[in-house]
């Protein structure tokens, strides 16, 4: 800092030097300030994929061991019984979940666009379950679809001997366990993107396409749902996201089982690596659920950062 | 005044319109009455009777035992000790992220450089990676800091892979603030910090409010990060309940199992009720914008 009892004329000689000084400081300052998280992303984001990936390549069971031995352990994932299965449920669970989801919310929200008198409340019920975690969630259907004591034993007690809902006990079915507790959990939340989305069509289209005699169901599918196709996009890739790394639904509603039934990739590569000593192989699969998820990811960034630029 | 030129078709139209949405409000709240009717019961009720029928008498048993005295793995202690244990994670978290993220919206809005725009798409991956992909290096690095089963550790996790949410919930939000109001502060001579803290920040409450309320049901109801990183004394509650839920010795208690869960699930719960307005905003501002 300048000296305060300095001459006049070499305060004013320093000072645009100093200022210069600050300038430079206040243009960094920003780069500055974001500079931590630039760290820890490259770290504990990148660093990480790179050394999960490395991993991959080596033998390591419960410590890593870093001798490379190739591609062995995907070879072996590909092979695994195990994974076969995880991928097929996953395959099954995100279709079937993404799917339902994506009806319910669209049909709750187009209802509740109707001037409802109790939209608040109504939308409050349909949403509350975003708000509960996977573990609470799976927790309650575990008790609502047990064989012996659950809906099941309620539709017998009710008069109705002949139901029979063993879903959760049954190899070929407890997959759809997982798709009717997931879908209670998250379909609210899709309602209410597509609320969103609905209260930001221009009400004056609308009241155009009805000016020129089209009926209701006619605009909603030429006019409404055709523009609410971004709004499709992100809760597809949101819903996708959230079924590829589905884990604590699993581990609080089946725990993969019966046996091995019902796991998916999340709950395989949590076993592997942590539980069984195969972090080699843990490590591999976390990999090929990393590219699942790029594969869907990198479009959608893709377009987001692209329409940024044209906005 | 529209009433009555509405015709006879056009209303029953009307009845079942709200007929389909209370019966739909139905089966969302099902399982939140059924689990609190099963916490209300004795063992013996549960077998006798269905899901719906009502405790004979208001029996409070089931939720002492779940606070207090129910079995989580190696402890039997209740849930009281980890329920604890998700404060003590999720407050710490939850501020820093919070405050990292707005920093670094405010950057990535108002003082952009050239690459910020590259820089903020590398943190969105952030987002997105299946956290799978990082547990084994994130486990061998707490080991290496010495913060493996530590509570300072799982709320490290929860900030590193929080900013990357919390950066584009600001990011988003301030690029929406008029420009002129940051360019006039700026012509003035005003500062980075300056700006910040006497313009932007009174302008934030909405998206602080939102923001912290998504951090606060992310990190409460985390699962993962909880069973990978913390120890036996350190585990969140998530944790503790599917301990109490899935090691059973002896005869399952499902009154207790449902008790733990409801007070797992009613800090989130509470923050809905009272802010649900900005939930939804924190989960359509992070989705539709993106």
């Amino acid at each position: 800092m300048n000296n305060p009892s300095a001459s006049l004329p070499s305060v004013a000689a320093a000072r645009p030097a100093a200022r210069r000084l600050s300038d430079r400081f206040a243009d960094w300052l920003p780069k500055i300030v974001l500079a931590p998280t630039v760290v820890i992303t490259l770290v504990a984001v990148y660093g990480y994929m790179i050394w999960t990936a490395l991993l991959s390549l080596t033998n390591s069971r419960i410590l890593p061991v870093w001798k490379f031995t190739g591609t062995g352990q995907y070879a072996k994932l590909f092979e695994n019984e195990r994974w076969g299965v995880a991928v097929e449920n996953l395959i099954i669970f995100g279709v079937l979940f993404i799917l339902v989801c994506l009806v319910i919310g669209v049909l709750l929200a187009i209802l509740l666009d109707q001037k409802i008198r109790a939209e608040g409340a109504l939308r409050t019920i349909y949403l509350y379950p975003m708000a509960i975690s996977f573990i609470v969630t799976g927790t309650a259907w575990k008790w609502l679809l047990n064989p012996g004591l659950g809906l099941e034993k309620t539709l017998h007690d009710w008069g109705f001997e002949s139901f029979s809902f063993d879903w959760l006990v049954n190899p070929d079915m407890v997959v759809y366990c997982l798709v009717i507790a997931a879908v209670w959990q998250s379909s609210g939340f899709v309602m209410a993107m597509f609320l969103a989305g609905l209260r930001g069509i221009d009400p004056d289209m609308v009241k155009a396409a009805q000016l020129d005699g089209a009926s209701m169901p006619k605009i909603y599918r030429r006019i409404v749902l055709p523009s609410l196709k971004p709004v499709f996009f992100s809760a597809f890739v949101i819903l996708s996201h959230i079924a590829i790394k589905s884990f604590d639904l699993v581990m609080a509603l089946t725990g993969g089982g019966p046996g091995y039934a019902s796991d998916l990739p999340a709950t395989f590569m949590y076993q592997h690596a942590f539980t069984r000593g195969q972090m080699g192989l843990g490590a591999a699969s976390a990999i090929v659920m990393l590219g699942g998820v790029l594969a869907i990811l990198v479009p959608y960034l893709y377009s987001e950062l692209r329409g940024k630029k044209h906005g | 005044m529209v009433k009555s030129q509405q015709t006879f078709g056009q209303q029953l139209l009307r009845y079942g319109l709200y007929a389909i949405l209370g019966v739909a409000a139905l089966v969302y709240l099902m399982p939140l009455w059924v689990m609190l009717l099963t916490s209300l019961k004795d063992i013996e009720e549960i077998r006798s009777g269905t899901l719906f029928s009502l405790p004979g008498s208001l029996n409070f048993d089931a939720w002492s035992k779940a606070w207090s005295g129910a079995c989580t793995g190696s402890t039997c202690e209740g849930i009281a000790p980890f329920f604890g244990n998700s404060f003590k994670i999720v407050i710490p978290a939850v501020a820093i992220s919070t405050l990292i993220g707005a920093l670094n919206g405010y950057v990535l809005s108002m003082w952009r450089f050239r690459g910020s725009e590259l820089l903020f798409g590398a943190m969105l991956v952030g987002c997105f990676i299946p956290f799978q992909v990082i547990l084994l290096p994130m486990a061998r690095m707490l080991a290496t800091f010495g913060l493996a089963n530590t509570t300072t550790g799982l709320v490290a996790v929860h900030i590193t892979y929080g900013i990357a949410f919390t950066t584009l919930f600001f990011r988003n939000f301030y690029v929406g603030l008029p420009k002129e109001l940051i360019a006039a502060a700026r012509l003035d001579g005003a500062g980075f910090f300056f700006i910040f803290r006497r313009i932007v920040l009174p302008l934030s409450t909405p998206i602080i409010v939102v923001c912290v309320i998504w951090q606060f049901t992310q990190i409460w109801n985390d699962f993962l990060f909880g069973v990978v990183f913390s120890g036996g004394d350190t585990q969140p509650v998530t944790v503790a309940l599917n301990n109490l839920v899935n090691t059973s010795f002896g005869g399952k208690e499902y009154n207790v199992d449902m008790a733990a869960a409801l007070m797992a699930a009613l800090p989130t719960l509470v923050v809905y009720v009272l802010a649900g307005k900005y939930f939804v905003r924190g989960l359509t501002a992070g989705a539709v914008k993106g």
